[in-house]
């Protein structure tokens, strides 16, 4: 069972609170129009899905009710951090390095 | 490698069963082969055995970076059916079905295939319209499900209950009496065995890192463990890691890995003769030979490679199991694992030729790769061996994720199946 932490209540609650909403930091594409195939087929369907950290999308469901992102190491599953889906993506190698 | 036999079981007792040959040799890598296979579990070491026995290509390595059967193949249920709606899916898992009938004198191996039936049991007015079109749809493609009523899914399985006032009642049901369960293990011990009699190198312990291509982009060969093995062809059946592999060749493929949750309980007397699923609850159980319960969750909600065994999904299981066999309430469980299967957007496999000149790929069968065992290994060979998909699997190339020709299994299903 996961300890997830939300940051708008600012407490470490069970996995079961939680719901799991994909991958994080995927735009939709500005003009869908201009879009070819390929770059649908890339947005719609090809995901990261890294062996290590994984910035995803969280919602504290049975809490806030609000979205927010997560960097988690998908190896271990241990939380980097945790962050309002307002705030821009943090940077890799200073959350690797605090984790240091 | 001598064959088994019940004369060879009565010779090697005589003489106190210390005579047995060594199953296959645990070979070193050459330095070059014609085919290289990424993944030795049952889909990979399949594909080199009908390389070998059906294209004539026995210069091939199957290559793992553990040890043979080790990651999904020695981690799943073991059902085997092949009861799903849309054609392109029912035809490949009902070439599987057929191949499961006597895999085990065709390899010379017990695989322990049990046709005991699968009984998907109706929970809702909506469970049985659903599985209606599903029964009339397999139907038409040949498949023997069938619609049962409440009592004969009772006389099926005996320690069913029929409480009207359960929680989940029995509303009816679908029975594929051809489906069945087999030993996982001993499909990849099979596999490996009947491969290495006809002359495939089986490499343990010797993780791939990359694939290596040539400058006009064609493949080259693997990087591994124990150096570079050159390679005309290179298939990859590496199941939840299959992304993490194909990524060192530039292809992106749209699959996600999550952990698979499934527990065994304490072996008990003979007391489930057949498969029982229940999708809308969650619930997948079946008895194993040597009397455990074999119970099959569902996936985690996150992506993850841990392989870890979780309790939140099991708990949900359990609850449901013990709704609908009220019997069970006391049953122990032994042991729980997770194994980190490889999830498409439609739910079918990717099954075919990629971008990459020489290099095939077999993944994408998330929670139910096992059953396919012999028929995708069977079409990927083909698709090895001729550079073209045999026409069974032709349709669950890589490209409909570009044409939106899915095959969505998912929609049908409406949970993992």
């Amino acid at each position: 069972m996961l300890l997830i932490h939300c940051p708008y209540c600012q407490q470490s609650l069970p996995e079961l609170e939680f719901a799991y909403a994909g991958e994080a930091h995927i735009a939709r594409p500005e003009d869908p129009n201009a879009l070819s195939d390929e770059a649908w087929r890339d947005h719609l369907f090809i995901r990261s899905n890294s062996k290590g950290v994984h910035f995803e999308r969280w919602r504290h469901i049975h809490g806030c009710g609000k979205f927010f992102n997560a960097a988690r190491d998908t190896v271990s599953d241990e939380f980097l951090t945790t962050y309002p889906s307002s705030a821009p993506k943090p940077d890799l190698c200073e959350l690797q390095g605090d984790l240091k | 490698m001598s064959k088994f036999s019940a004369w060879s079981l009565f010779k090697n007792a005589l003489s106190g069963n210390k005579n047995w040959d060594e199953q296959w040799p645990d070979s070193e890598p050459k330095k070059e082969y014609d085919v290289v296979i990424v993944g030795a579990g049952g889909h990979g070491l399949g594909a080199a055995y009908y390389l070998a026995k059906e294209h004539g290509i026995t210069n091939v390595a199957v290559i793992d970076k553990g040890w043979l059967g080790g990651g999904n193949t020695g981690r799943n249920t073991t059902i085997i059916r092949s009861n799903y709606l849309y054609d392109e899916s029912a035809l490949l898992y009902d070439h599987a079905v057929d191949l499961w009938q006597d895999l085990s004198q065709e390899l010379n191996y017990n695989v322990m295939y049990s046709n005991r039936g699968v009984l998907m049991l109706a929970h809702s007015v909506h469970d049985v319209q659903s599985f209606q079109r599903h029964v009339h749809a397999n139907r038409l493609n040949g498949i023997d499900n069938r619609w049962v009523t409440p009592e004969e899914c009772k006389e099926i399985c005996p320690p069913l209950s029929l409480n009207p006032d359960a929680r989940y009642p029995v509303m009816g049901g679908a029975f594929q009496a051809r489906a069945g369960t087999a030993r996982h293990d001993a499909v990849a011990w099979g596999y490996a065995r009947a491969a290495a009699a006809r002359g495939v190198d089986i490499i343990q312990n010797c993780p791939v890192t990359a694939i290596k291509r040539h400058p006009n982009g064609s493949v080259a060969g693997v990087e591994t463990a124990k150096g570079l093995i050159k390679a005309k062809k290179v298939a990859v059946s590496a199941a939840g890691h299959s992304s993490v592999v194909m990524q060192t060749a530039d292809v992106q493929l749209p699959l996600e890995s999550f952990p698979l949750q499934a527990l065994v309980s304490e072996p008990v007397k003979p007391i489930f003769p057949c498969v029982v699923m229940s999708n809308a609850v969650h619930a997948y159980i079946s008895q194993s030979d040597k009397g455990e319960l074999v119970i099959g969750s569902g996936t985690d909600q996150y992506t993850s490679y841990s392989q870890r065994g979780g309790l939140p999904l099991i708990e949900h299981t359990v609850a449901a199991i013990c709704e609908i066999f009220p019997t069970f309430s006391r049953m122990r469980m032994l042991r729980k694992w997770g194994g980190i299967v490889d999830v498409t957007p439609d739910r079918s496999a990717i099954l075919g030729k990629t971008p990459v000149d020489g290099l095939y790929v077999n993944c994408g069968w998330g929670t139910g790769g096992f059953k396919a065992t012999p028929g995708a290994a069977h079409v990927f060979a083909h698709t090895i061996a001729n550079d073209e998909p045999h026409k069974l699997n032709a349709p669950f190339n890589l490209d409909r994720f570009r044409t939106g020709r899915l095959i969505d299994e998912a929609a049908a299903a409406a949970v993992a199946h």
